[in-house]
């Protein structure tokens, strides 16, 4: 876990009284919206539906117990007594006071958290696997080197007024839990055929009105140049994207119009370029930041089988269980979607006994992932039927993870400005109408946009849900056979899109057909990508 | 010129500059301003003999300049280096930053606030133009 | 009809134009005619909204203003999926209202 030192500190500190003489300055009329916009959003500050919303950063998902308890406070003190986990690791209030911002970026700053650049045309908050750390398929704990691009990032001189935003992942095993390849930079570590480590660096991928799959810019940056290569990607970005048109702006659609080659060509010139400024940070400054995400102390010899003979309990560890590196230990996955709750939310009360949680259990840590959910990365298998039974009792213990209920929504149309269709209460209905087929059904990715910007990653969802506006009345388009994984693919739109009631009776039937033609094994994806869209279709419209 | 802010001793130029283009095609100027869009390595050949660049920003959201700044300085350019045009206050410092030491708002700055924004952070976390030790520097000695 | 709304610049509120002075009922919004321009414009310049713009709305049968638009009738009543952050929190059945 990485704690701030006096420098990290001092910079935080200083944003704070920064972003303080800004609001004071708007409130006093000495900066327009015009001007304030872009200041406020680059402190995460967005203007609603309904209020002032706020979204904090959690850098690369990773927290500790005193942060997330932060985190529950500020829901109860400033907020009205919730939080919504995103699918970028963060966390958004929704009815945050303008006045009240400076003072909750300072109780942030307290325990080394904040909320720079969770907006804006800059370099948004570094996103990595979730299980880092844990998981027993990596090739490195990749969040040092995300920390490592979270200082870089850091109030960028040259990267701050970008033609869009910027998203970044960094991941280090085969299988994606950070849907990778769908940001603006990906990168996979990887060793060489020497053992050395490096990066895999695609470029150019994205969700938003034209998704795009990132292809590969290069195969290997030596660890020891990534910064100085971010970098190169970056101003190349920045000198050519498209700025005549928003829609046009992003990387994916410069690196589409100039050919991936041509793009990664014109960054291998700028890359030897900056290689001769001596921009790297050195070895030993890697080797401080990764001192600090050591492995936690792990007991050996502790026994590594599960007691199952509760039958509630064995169908949530059947489901909910990561396999992890140290013997004895698991990563779990506490789901935010009760069924018909609200995808990502979770209670003060909640944010604070997870916090409390991970302080008894998971050696004081814990994540948030793509999927809004919450992982204790680091528990006994013998604690876990005690910790089971803790999450039960504060409504956190659904056995889905993966399934149909487990879907991920973005806030729509009950919060967000942009939204042209609610997505909450699709998903709502969705989980309800599914959760007594869910455990047959399988792994099931839905995913739920209430507008083209595809927050809710509708695209790669192996069912994927977009709401649109039609002539005033919430309409829903339905995909299928996205991916966000390392099988990514990006999802059909089946054909006519299903009022509210529709749609659910829509997703209804597409996983009927699922139950009725699966093969031994397959998921819902497996299967149709065996048999195509055809056969839905017909269930659908025919 | 009474809201030009400058961050350097010398003379300023007193004439205006030309454009890139015009720059190219009869290199005898010293002055030469740069829109957005415009190849700032198109003038590395004649660095010497140029004493201002101006860099505009026609809407401060264009943040084209601030790469063309750091391509000027990273190939050692020594002349002024101005953002004119839409800059606003809560620019300067990252501006300062790319290399630029001096600016041209379309509306005057209070010299006060400029003072107190170009001293706000303490250090910075990645080389740029300006010559600041980055923060890992400063960890390491 | 055509109603001024806008957020509160301190609270964020979302707040309506009643004639004189922000609400934050739909219920006080009152007609602006082609006056939304310039009442906005000055509000906004006394930094009492933030964020104006007019809509149409029509007047339901107790003289209500209803907002043409869903997403203005959401900001209007609250967040549908959160019958108690709303402005009607003793009714459940309030997000009927908006569709």
């Amino acid at each position: 876990m990485y704690i701030y030192d006096e420098f990290d500190q001092a910079m935080v500190d200083a944003r704070v009284a920064e972003f303080r003489d800004q609001v004071d300055r708007r409130l006093a009329g000495k900066l327009s919206e015009d001007q304030f916009k872009p200041l406020r959003l680059m402190n995460g500050l967005y203007l609603q539906l309904h209020a002032y919303m706020l979204r904090v950063a959690v850098p690369y998902g990773t927290l500790n117990s005193a942060q997330m308890r932060l985190l529950g406070d500020i829901a109860d003190k400033y907020d009205r007594g919730y939080g919504h986990f995103t699918t970028r690791q963060n966390i958004q209030y929704n009815w945050i006071r303008l006045e009240d911002a400076p003072d909750i970026l300072a109780d942030l700053a307290r325990v080394g958290m904040h909320a720079i650049q969770t907006s804006g045309n800059c370099i948004r908050n570094t996103t990595s696997d979730h299980f880092a750390g844990a998981a027993a398929d990596e090739v490195v704990d990749p969040r040092p080197y995300a920390e490592l691009i979270r200082q870089w990032s850091s109030f960028h001189p040259e990267f701050s007024y970008l033609p869009r935003k910027f998203k970044m992942a960094v991941i280090a095993s085969q299988r994606d839990r950070a849907a990778m390849r769908l940001h603006d930079i990906g990168i996979r570590l990887v060793r060489n055929s020497a053992g050395e480590l490096g990066g895999e660096f695609y470029v150019g991928g994205g969700m938003g009105r034209t998704p795009m799959i990132a292809p590969l810019i290069r195969d290997f940056v030596p660890i020891d140049q990534f910064i100085t290569y971010a970098e190169a990607c970056l101003r190349v970005y920045n000198r050519h994207g498209r700025r005549d048109n928003k829609y046009k702006a992003r990387i994916k659609i410069l690196v589409h119009e100039l050919g991936a080659e041509e793009y990664a060509r014109q960054v291998e010139e700028e890359f030897a370029h900056l290689l001769t400024l001596g921009i790297e940070p050195p070895a030993r400054e890697l080797e401080r930041i990764a001192a600090q995400f050591a492995p936690p102390p792990f007991a050996s010899g502790l026994p590594d089988t599960i007691d199952r003979s509760d039958p509630a309990f064995a169908l949530w560890a059947a489901r909910n269980l990561q396999p992890h590196k140290a013997p004895g230990y698991t990563a779990l996955t506490i789901s935010l979607k009760p069924t018909g709750g609200i995808p990502g939310d979770a209670s003060a009360d909640q944010i604070r006994l997870m916090a409390d949680l991970a302080e008894r259990y998971s050696f004081d840590e814990l994540r948030v992932t793509h999927a809004q959910n919450i992982v204790l990365p680091h528990v006994r298998k013998a604690d876990l039927p005690a910790l089971w039974r803790e999450l039960v009792d504060a409504g956190l213990g659904s056995p889905n993870l993966d399934l149909a209920g487990d879907i991920i929504a973005c806030p729509g149309l009950d919060y967000c400005s942009l939204a042209n269709a609610r997505s909450i209460p699709v998903a709502q209905q969705i989980g309800e109408r599914l959760a007594g087929k869910e455990q047959d059904i399988g792994e099931l990715k839905l995913k739920i946009s209430g507008c083209i910007n595809a927050c809710g990653h509708h695209h790669a969802g192996h069912i994927g849900i977009l709401g649109v506006d039609k002539k005033g009345v919430e309409n829903y388009q339905l995909l299928l056979g996205g991916s966000e994984a390392e099988d990514v693919s990006l999802g059909k739109i089946t054909g006519p899109g299903f009022d509210e009631a529709g749609v659910v009776d829509a997703v209804e039937k597409v996983t009927d057909l699922y139950l009725a033609r699966r093969e031994d094994g397959e998921r819902f994806l497996d299967t149709y990508r065996r048999i195509g869209v055809e056969p839905f279709k017909e269930v659908l419209y025919g | 010129m009474a809201d030009l802010i400058r961050l350097r001793d010398d003379e300023a130029v007193d004439h205006p500059a030309v454009t890139v283009d015009s720059f190219l095609e009869q290199p005898d100027a010293n002055a030469v301003r740069i829109e957005p869009g415009d190849d700032a390595r198109a003038l590395l050949p004649h660095l010497a003999q140029i004493a201002l660049v101006e860099i505009n920003f026609p809407v401060f959201g264009d943040g084209r300049g601030y790469s063309a700044a750091r391509i000027l300085r990273e190939a050692g350019y020594v002349g002024e280096l101005r953002a004119v045009g839409d800059v606003l206050i809560d620019q300067l410092a990252p501006m300062r930053r790319c290399g630029f030491d001096a600016f041209e708002p379309d509306r005057p700055l209070d010299p006060v606030a400029v003072d107190a924004v170009l001293a706000r952070f303490p250090a910075a976390y990645q080389p740029a133009a300006d010559g600041a030790a980055p923060i890992w520097a400063l960890r390491h000695g | 009809m055509r109603i001024l709304t806008g957020n509160d610049l301190k609270a964020g509120a979302v707040v309506w134009w009643t004639g004189y002075d922000w609400s934050r009922h739909v219920e006080d919004a009152a007609d602006v005619g082609d006056q939304a321009d310039a009442i906005a414009a000055r509000e906004e310049a006394a930094r009492r909204v933030n964020a104006p713009y007019a809509i149409e709305a029509t007047r339901d049968a107790g003289g209500t203003p209803r907002p043409a638009h869903i997403k203005d009738r959401i900001r209007a009543l609250g967040p549908t999926v959160r019958p108690d952050l709303t402005l009607k929190p003793a009714d459940p059945a309030v997000g009927n209202w908006v569709i």
